[in-house]
């Protein structure tokens, strides 16, 4: 399996995006933001179809869009992101705007699908270092308001009393959030985001009550799917990204049990 | 030493006013309960001296400072209503995360915190709760341990805002308990917001009463009567006492157990008590 080149950078994206995703993925579901980073992954989709279209990598064009949005969605605050009516109709007008920009670029059908079911297996080292490079930006900034974040995020006003930017932290978070979005767009794609970003965290979450064992079982989780589900699409020929929700999945349901 | 002194302080969010030059000074260590209709002010004035709330007009002083935010003296529990996927952490993790936790950089209980963390958990008799999920603790538990959260940084002045809500009388005799030995022991200054003042009788040293922007600070005896709360109503109010309890009349409506019936019903009707308001 290991042969191949591109297997091993599936397997190197996958870890990476996997680990990112599996920390800011635990915030996210600690702040009951989900619908939100759904939402940017809908936003990228405009993005990634609006670059192709001028002619520019669609990663940037995603990273671009996903980040504008999610900074835009931090500065109304809790006007937007507390509801999910304003965060759907952000969702379904992003998804319009892709449907125009491909109405304007109809040559790659095989593109678009990579861009909502994602292609892993069609990771080249450029996008690799990619990656690397969105991945520890998002987690160098999150190590730098992890602790006020937390605070917010369980305890706003109380946290506001003592003294923490509520907006800010709000503002930076969903800035971390669009990096990571891109990042997981690359592995299973606009559609599936939820499936990496939020099924490990919430499974994490329901199966310990310490906050440090979460974020590392989030990881581990996320890691066991991304690879898994890599590793079952070799096996099977199916798609990788179907595996993945399908063990995502499987996991989540599984802990509802416990 | 004065917890807080309000002098000619005005409070307006928008255009309304919550209140209207008014002046009052808390003791050190005096546990006041504070009571009024619903929108008559008690959490902006929590949180006016929590300094979020600017005062428009006068100056408000705590704990012999001006009213500034993150003051490391002043406790705080806020009404929490919401339900959140917080609540799946242990007691010991939730408190933590709020110790020190408007520094920046990475969550982290070094040994001095950790030590901060049972301290508080201690003081409100929560130690055997702390490793349980506070998704598996009563309503009168999980209010335990918002009071630890409250006690961390060992305050000289706590504000509690309706901590009684939705407990059973049961929970709300030990939470009241709770508060009064915290002030006795630790000679903590306490703002306890209620929607009754009931539960409170014999812990209390004075009430607050807010209603029409007006305030009334003094003694039960002096502050929950027909004329004062008239005043502060902007309607006639009779007062009752019936075997060691008080009972807050406006013509045949009971008006502090209406007020209780709504509450926790934020976005709900308005109700009777906002019809005596006074501008």
């Amino acid at each position: 399996m290991l042969a191949y080149d591109f297997m091993v950078n599936a397997f190197i994206a996958a870890g990476i995006v996997a680990v990112v995703s599996g920390i800011v993925g635990y915030f996210l579901v600690l702040r009951g933001q989900t619908f939100a980073g759904h939402a940017l992954s809908h936003v990228g989709f405009a993005g990634a179809t609006g670059a192709v279209l001028i002619g520019i990598p669609p990663i940037w064009g995603l990273v671009g869009f996903t980040l504008i949005t999610g900074l835009g969605m931090g500065a109304l605050g809790e006007r937007i992101t507390g509801r999910d009516v304003a965060v759907g109709i952000i969702l379904t007008l992003a998804l319009g705007f892709g449907l125009l920009f491909l109405h304007f670029f109809t040559a790659y059908a095989t593109q678009v699908t990579a861009l909502l079911f994602g292609n892993v297996l069609g990771v080249d080292t450029a996008t690799l270092w990619t990656l690397v490079g969105l991945g520890a930006v998002a987690l160098i900034a999150l190590g730098v308001i992890a602790r006020p974040l937390l605070f917010a995020s369980l305890q706003p006003e109380l946290a506001e009393a003592k003294g923490v930017s509520l907006r800010f932290v709000a503002l930076a978070f969903l800035a971390i959030l669009a990096l990571t979005v891109a990042e997981c767009v690359q592995i299973v794609g606009v559609l599936l985001v939820f499936t990496l970003m939020v099924g490990p965290a919430a499974t994490a979450s329901r199966l310990t009550a310490r906050l440090s064992t979460g974020i590392l079982l989030a990881v581990v989780l996320a890691l066991i799917e991304a690879w898994g589900g890599i590793a079952f699409a070799y096996w099977t020929d199916l798609p990788s990204s179907f595996w993945i929700t399908a063990l995502s999945g499987t996991l989540y349901f599984l802990s509802l049990l416990r | 030493m004065t917890a807080v002194a309000f002098d000619q302080v005005t409070l307006a969010l928008g255009e309304r006013r919550i209140l209207d030059k008014v002046s009052l000074d808390i003791r050190d260590g005096e546990f006041v309960a504070v009571l009024g209709p619903n929108g008559a002010g008690k959490t902006t004035m929590m949180r006016a001296i929590l300094g979020l709330v600017p005062a428009s007009a006068g100056t408000i002083r705590v704990l012999d400072a001006p009213a500034r935010r993150g003051n490391p003296g002043v406790g705080y529990l806020p009404q929490l209503h919401r339900p959140q996927e917080g609540l799946r952490l242990s007691a010991r993790d939730f408190v933590g995360s709020a110790a020190r936790g408007h520094l920046w950089g990475m969550p982290r209980l070094d040994a001095e915190t950790k030590r901060e963390v049972a301290w508080a958990l201690d003081c409100v008799g929560a130690t055997n709760l702390a490793d349980r999920p506070l998704l598996n603790l009563s309503g009168g538990e999980r209010q335990r341990i918002l009071m630890a959260l409250a006690m961390l940084g060992r305050p000289k002045l706590l504000l509690l805002d309706e901590p009684l809500i939705s407990l059973d009388p049961n929970h709300q005799v030990a939470i009241v308990d709770l508060v009064r030995r915290l002030r006795d022991e630790l000679g903590i200054a306490v703002l306890f917001s209620a929607h009754e003042i009931n539960p409170l009788l014999g812990a209390i040293d004075r009430v607050l009463y807010l209603g029409g922007g007006q305030a009334a600070l003094g003694s039960v005896d002096e502050v929950i009567t027909g004329p004062v709360l008239s005043r502060l109503y902007g309607a006639e109010i009779d007062v009752i006492r019936l075997r060691g309890r008080i009972f807050v009349m406006a013509g045949a409506h009971d008006l502090e157990r209406a007020e209780h019936r709504h509450a926790g019903h934020d976005h709900g009707h308005d109700h009777g008590a906002h019809e005596y308001q006074g501008n």
